[in-house]
């Protein structure tokens, strides 16, 4: 009876949510951006790029394209990368190569859902890509949960390395278009 | 006069040619609405080239999203079920060379300790089913030193937002290797002694389980369930002799299990495990004595911040005094280790442990074992590793073991 009564009072409990969508794309990015939310984009997954992205992911990595909404040097993503068994639902926010922000939107495993607390995500601000492909900064994980923080440390990896791609190409069109001097 | 005519006759001719190169106001206006007619035509006609950018933006789209419709999407019933359907598993074999003194311990051997494969599968989003088989030392069988168990076995259903209960056979929810324990996950060749010996992982029953979160980071297991079975009549008194597997499992005294786990810091674990045996005898009677009940206590912390790991864990059992008729001191079983590590590059890791325990504590007998264990784990990839170590066991009175582990492992 008392271990009955201890559940039914735990069901009770108002605690924050362990698993399930916390956030849905749309409300993010018109979080990150307000009212000046962006069209959404396309980064078309070349072969260069889907090999690159593969190596990164430790997986093949496929599909056409990779959606991202951008707002002057501000680009956003939202990525789905598998834990143990089930996707992880995650958006992160680029600025100038850095991580602005990174946060869980959805978490579906039994395990692992600590990714999502700020004292883990606030981790990854500033952080930027080596030359390596890699995080050019440690993370520390949480105990019991490896495969989730790896699936986190890959999509942030992935969309710093999109971001960089995105900025180059800008780049290399805008010498493309100046006036050349005579 | 000739000067005069000459200079009227030139101011006249200029008169002329500007005359003749100044068009008048309605040619001029003529030119106007000639250029007027082009703008608008071109007008139009960029009009027309956006209209078809973005019908051929629309056109790609809907292109795109076909193509990964198709490319991504079930395609069949039995694609589906795959989709729903996950398989993964770990294995890892050893090489002991260990010599011992005083018994018949020494070991200089090669044992597939391991290979096991997970099955789950999501029936819906709130309701799934997860198993795990495990082959023992290869072979199993009559005469075989292997066994073939089913470890895990359980339908899960998140009945609340934030909770979720399970049925069927599972982990105990206590110690640090007992439902984390993929090679890649630990440090060391063999599991540690203390949780070995004194849980003792691995460790499953069969029952109910509800778990959840209560706040950030603070989550909870409690559950009801099959309990140990010390059977008197063979002189059994460890409690690692006591795991009845779920296999045709006596359930005439329950056992109860209750945890609680701090997460809420990156790096840092700290958990708690009380566990009660109304029975470890399971309603038998044995030198008069007919209920032995028990409980355990358990906790543990792990911290790893950047390169610096630190793992620490204690746990201890009470037992009736019954259990004295088998063996003295059998009534208090306990153990503690200490584990720092330091991870020199992203593959390379070293690590010490020291252990201590002694399944006959309630005694002052010579019973109590130390081990001290040093090694390294090197990942070739972040789920396959390769691992080596040297150990000193000592027992109070007076063996020893000694030698060394080598050891590959994976998971998936």
């Amino acid at each position: 009876m008392a271990a009955l009564l201890f559940v039914v009072t735990l069901t009770l409990s108002n605690g924050t949510f362990a698993k399930g969508v916390y956030q849905t794309g749309p409300e993010f990015i018109a979080e990150v951006f307000g009212n000046d939310t962006p069209k959404a984009k396309s980064l078309l997954l070349t072969p260069q790029l889907k090999e690159t992205a593969s190596q990164i992911m430790n997986r093949q990595v496929r599909g056409l394209r990779m959606r991202y909404w951008q707002s002057d040097s501000n680009t956003a993503w939202i990525m789905e990368e598998i834990g143990k068994e089930l996707p992880i639902t995650i958006g992160v926010v680029i600025r100038e190569n850095q991580i602005v922000q990174i946060k869980i939107l959805a978490f579906r495993e039994s395990r692992g859902w600590e990714v999502r607390y700020p004292a883990f995500t606030k981790q990854y601000q500033g952080v930027k890509i080596t030359t390596e492909l890699a995080l050019d900064k440690h993370i520390d994980g949480i105990t019991g949960a490896t495969l989730s923080v790896r699936a986190v440390n890959k999509v942030a990896t992935l969309a710093l390395y999109f971001h960089q791609q995105i900025a180059l190409k800008a780049e290399q069109e805008s010498s493309t278009l100046a006036p050349k001097t005579p | 006069m000739h000067k005069k005519t000459l200079l009227a006759l030139a101011g006249l001719s200029l008169a002329t040619v500007t005359q003749a190169a100044s068009p008048s106001l309605e040619e001029m206006w003529a030119l106007v609405q000639q250029q007027q007619a082009e703008i608008a035509q071109l007008k139009s006609q960029l009009n027309a080239t956006e209209q078809r950018v973005a019908e051929t933006e629309e056109k790609t789209e809907a292109t795109f999203a076909a193509v990964e419709e198709v490319t991504s999407g079930p395609v069949s019933k039995l694609a589906e079920w795959a989709d729903k359907t996950t398989v993964g598993g770990y294995g890892e074999v050893h090489y002991n060379n260990l010599t011992s003194d005083n018994s018949n311990n020494s070991k200089d051997e090669f044992d597939l300790h391991r290979f096991v494969l997970f099955f789950g599968h999501q029936f819906n989003d709130k309701l799934r089913m997860y198993s795990e088989l495990e082959v023992e030392h290869n072979i199993a069988g009559e005469g075989q030193n292997g066994e073939v168990e089913v470890e895990q076995a359980y339908i899960e259903y998140d009945y609340a937002q934030n909770h979720r209960a399970k049925a069927g056979v599972f982990l105990m929810p206590v110690g640090i290797i007992n439902e984390t324990h993929e090679p890649d996950a630990f440090y060391g060749v063999e599991r540690n002694s203390v949780e070995k010996d004194i849980l003792p992982a691995t460790w499953w029953e069969g029952g109910v389980m509800f778990s959840g979160e209560l706040a950030e980071g603070v989550s909870y297991d409690a559950g009801m369930h099959s309990g140990l079975y010390i059977d008197p009549t063979v002189s059994d008194w460890k409690i690692r002799d006591g795991r009845q597997k779920v296999s045709e499992a006596k359930g005439d005294d329950l056992a109860y299990t209750g945890r609680l786990k701090y997460t809420g810091v990156p790096g840092l674990e700290l958990a708690t495990t009380i566990q009660y045996q109304s029975d470890l005898w399971q309603g038998e009677t044995f030198a008069g004595e007919d209920e032995v009940d028990a409980t355990l206590w358990e906790a543990h912390a792990i911290y790893n911040r950047g390169p610096f790991g630190m793992r620490a864990l204690y746990a201890h059992w009470d037992i009736d005094n019954a259990i004295e008729t088998i063996k003295a001191g059998a009534d208090e079983q306990e153990g503690f280790y200490v584990e720092p590590s330091y991870r020199l590059t992203e593959k390379l890791g070293l690590f010490a442990r020291y252990s201590e325990w002694d399944n006959q504590a309630g005694s002052n007998n010579d019973s109590e074992k130390q081990q001290y264990d040093v090694g390294v784990n090197y990942w070739l990839d972040e789920h396959v590793v390769l691992k080596a170590d040297y150990m000193r066991q000592e027992v109070e009175s007076g063996d020893e073991l000694r030698g060394f582990n080598l050891g590959v492992g994976w998971s998936f």
